[in-house]
């Protein structure tokens, strides 16, 4: 399939055990550059875009902002800044909708009708000058998430306690969900930026070794990668990686490189390994050498039922729908929008909510694609066994999801899912069983929190 | 050869000896003197392990009401006339306890809240589809309407109406609590009878926005507010609280101008002016132990 010898990879690719191949349909998208999208009207900026405790608003009705300009300051200790992408008016801070289906708070900002690009903001302190806390504290305030999708606080996760040591800083670029290729553009448009940050992070973390893991589907970003690399003169080893699902999630990535596992509930840290997704890393090098907060990202959107598939930079607070517009819009066919890839998005009902910081791609399919499948019994063919990363036992948690049985789920370990969808892909009866687990997870967590 | 079988006979009839020693000691050491009437309280006790009470079981219900912590007529699932049974049994005071009655804070149906979009899965229930971004209605805290609450009663207290709407019965209705806890939207809640005056409404949008997604939705107008006796009824981000302290203080007066019924006076059972029809039986798969 490709070359691996001719672009210098590893004959044999590491890679973890069970997983599946879905197909990957990056075609669509893989060769787009990345476009800057123009300014829109109106931009809705919800407060909770992270894990955490929501941002608290520093701004009021009718102020006038900046782009780049501090709107709302971290909330708690696990919560992040956030900044205006847009020079424009604060016109409302109330309930909008939100991608996960709540109306949440939110700040409303009129983009000037000739808002330039042009960024306003004191120029950001070299980072060696820095010190270990001011740099954290510099990462909070640059409102830094993890961009893969699940958008952690940075800062949290590169706060490595006294007591804990980093043997591998990893870099995840496997980007496993198929039609995404936003990491895949960013790996290969902003190689020197993502070299750049890797040096900042690495001269606080110390880490042993430092790596970059791509699955062998992007050899043109494993070049891309070496080449800034040797240019900067920072050594970084890029880890080719085989295609499989899900190999971008961090414990499976380090069980393929390190063949580690990481013990249940334990995070990376525990066994001394920092995974962060590669666009985090390039806005961290953007906030440090270009004052740039995390104001926009890139997100792909694609699928069959999308006139012209792209990667587009977009300021977070953009509608959709009008991304979806700047993409030439949908074709007729349309019949189901996602937010993420086909694996793990989430099934949009409108597309009048905002970009937020975990947004990473927009998917949008036709029927031909998303023909439901009737639920029929459980055959005991045991595939979902095969499939799961984490050795769980779907068939059983999906089982006792519908009973209703909480407990013995959490018996179960219910909680270590991570939801990667590959159990309800290749069950044959079409039983869906993560969306059990996912709701059996809220209910574990939901009777736990009481 | 017979001293062989001697000695094994020996050995064996030996220890059987020992442990029966061993056992009858224990007997007299370790016995634990247990109220013979905890057994008697708890055969009259309606063995629903419902929990309503407070306490995870009937068993331990029937501890507490024997060494007198605890009224028996916290038993809600009990009859009146059992409860005085036990009272009888017992010789002391059952204690007197409003009945409490789950009700609804959503008027929210097929008819009157919009849906945005069709929900194509196939795990048909409230907790699947919540986990979908949080529904296809139109309105973020709105009732879905797949039943949850009518699967999870052990007393058969619930049904949905025509409407989609999952209707309690008061006379059946235990209030244990369990169509609180499954309730994705958290939209339950557990009222004592005398609480007439329900706002059925949990919508914290602006007035022509919350009315734009449901026609029954609190727009926080304030007639109520007016109508009302002083501090009964007040305006908290843009929904109308009722501050029940006061509930004596209350009348359907303060419904009657309500320009969206999304306040209403309830005597017995909720959304009885809708007509409402039992679903065929199978409709909703019901949980079983059965595995």
């Amino acid at each position: 399939m490709i070359g691996t010898t001719a672009n210098g990879l590893k004959d044999k690719l590491l890679t973890f055990r069970h997983g599946i191949h879905p197909e990957e349909y990056k075609e669509l998208s893989s060769c787009r550059r990345i476009e800057r999208m123009p300014f829109v009207e109106d931009y809705t900026l919800p407060l909770l875009q992270h894990i955490g405790a929501p941002s608290r608003p520093v701004v009021h009705k009718g102020q006038r902002v900046r782009k780049g300009e501090l709107i709302a300051e971290p909330g708690s200790y696990v919560s992040v800044a956030l900044h205006s992408p847009v020079d424009g008016t604060v016109t409302d801070v109330g309930l909008y909708g939100h991608p996960n289906g709540q109306m949440l708070p939110a700040i409303r900002i009129k983009a000037d009708p000739f808002s330039t690009q042009q960024l306003n903001r004191p120029a950001q302190r070299p980072p060696e000058e820095l010190t270990k806390e001011e740099f954290i504290q510099a990462i909070q305030q640059a409102g830094i998430v993890g961009l893969g999708g699940a958008a952690f606080p940075a800062h949290v996760k590169f706060n490595i306690s006294e007591d804990k040591h980093c043997r591998y800083l990893m870099l995840n670029g496997c980007e496993c969900e198929p039609f995404l290729t936003c990491d895949h553009r960013v790996m290969l448009e902003y190689a020197g930026e993502l070299i750049d940050g890797t040096r900042i992070l690495q001269h606080f973390i110390q880490a042993d070794k430092v790596c970059i893991a791509i699955e062998a589907n992007k050899p043109d970003a494993v070049v891309a990668l070496r080449e800034a690399s040797a240019r900067l003169g920072f050594p970084v080893e890029v880890a080719p990686l085989k295609v499989k699902y899900p190999q971008g999630a961090e414990k499976m990535m380090i069980s393929a490189i390190l063949g580690e596992e990481v013990p249940a509930g334990k995070l990376p840290i525990d066994v001394g390994v920092l995974v962060s997704n590669v666009g985090t890393i390039v806005a961290l090098s953007q906030y440090f050498r270009q004052s740039q907060p995390l104001i926009e990202r890139v997100i792909t959107v694609t699928g069959t039922a999308v006139a012209r598939p792209a990667n587009v930079l977009v300021p977070l607070g953009t509608p959709m729908r009008d991304l979806v517009e700047f993409c030439g819009g949908v074709t007729g066919e349309a019949t189901r929008i996602l937010l993420g890839g086909p694996m793990m998005g989430i099934v949009q009902k409108t597309l009048d909510t905002p970009v937020v910081k975990g947004t990473s791609g927009i998917l949008v399919l036709t029927e031909r694609e998303v023909q439901d499948i009737d639920t029929f019994s459980c055959i005991r063919c045991g595939r979902c066994l095969e499939a799961c990363p984490l050795f769980l036992n779907p068939a059983r948690l999906g089982l006792l999801a519908r009973k209703g049985l909480w407990d013995d789920m959490e018996d179960n370990n219910a909680l270590d899912c991570f939801e990667c969808g590959s159990c309800s892909y290749v069950c044959p009866s079409g039983i869906p069983l993560v969306q059990s687990i996912k709701v059996g997870k809220a209910m574990i967590r939901e009777r736990k929190s009481k | 050869m017979v001293s062989e079988i001697v000695i094994a006979v020996g050995i064996l009839a030996g220890l059987g000896l020992l442990f029966a020693i061993i056992l009858a000691v224990a007997y007299k050491k370790l016995r634990v003197e247990e109220d013979p009437r905890i057994d008697q309280v708890e055969e009259m006790l309606p063995h629903a392990n419902c929990g309503a009470c407070g306490e995870p079981g009937c068993r331990v219900f029937a501890e507490k009401v024997v060494a007198n912590q605890i009224k028996i007529s916290k038993c809600t699932v009990s009859s009146q006339s059992a409860i005085e049974r036990i009272a009888e049994y017992l010789g002391v005071d059952a204690g007197s306890e409003e009945k409490r009655v789950a009700r609804l804070l959503c008027a929210g149906g097929k008819k009157e809240a919009h849906s945005l979009a069709e929900y194509a899965g196939t795990l048909r229930t409230c907790r699947g589809e919540a986990v979908v971004t949080g529904g296809p209605k139109a309105c973020a805290w709105g009732c879905l309407g797949l039943g949850d609450c009518v699967n999870v009663c052990d007393f058969d207290a619930l049904f949905l109406n025509e409407d989609g709407l999952p209707a309690v019965i008061p006379e059946k209705c235990t209030a244990c609590g369990d169509c609180v806890e499954i309730c994705p939207k958290g939209l339950f809640e557990l009222m004592p009878e005398s609480r007439k005056l329900i706002v059925q409404c949990k919508s914290l949008l602006e007035g022509s926005l919350a009315e734009s997604k449901c026609s029954v939705a609190c727009t926080a107008c304030g007639r109520c507010v007016a109508d009302a006796a002083p501090g009964l009824i007040e305006i908290r981000s843009n929904l109308a609280v009722i501050n029940y302290d006061l509930n004596h203080l209350a009348s359907p007066e303060a419904t009657l101008r309500c320009p969206t019924n999304a306040i209403v006076w309830v005597e017995n059972q909720q959304f009885e002016k809708r007509p409402t029809v039992w679903l065929p039986l199978g409709r909703v798969e019901k949980y079983t132990e059965e595995t």
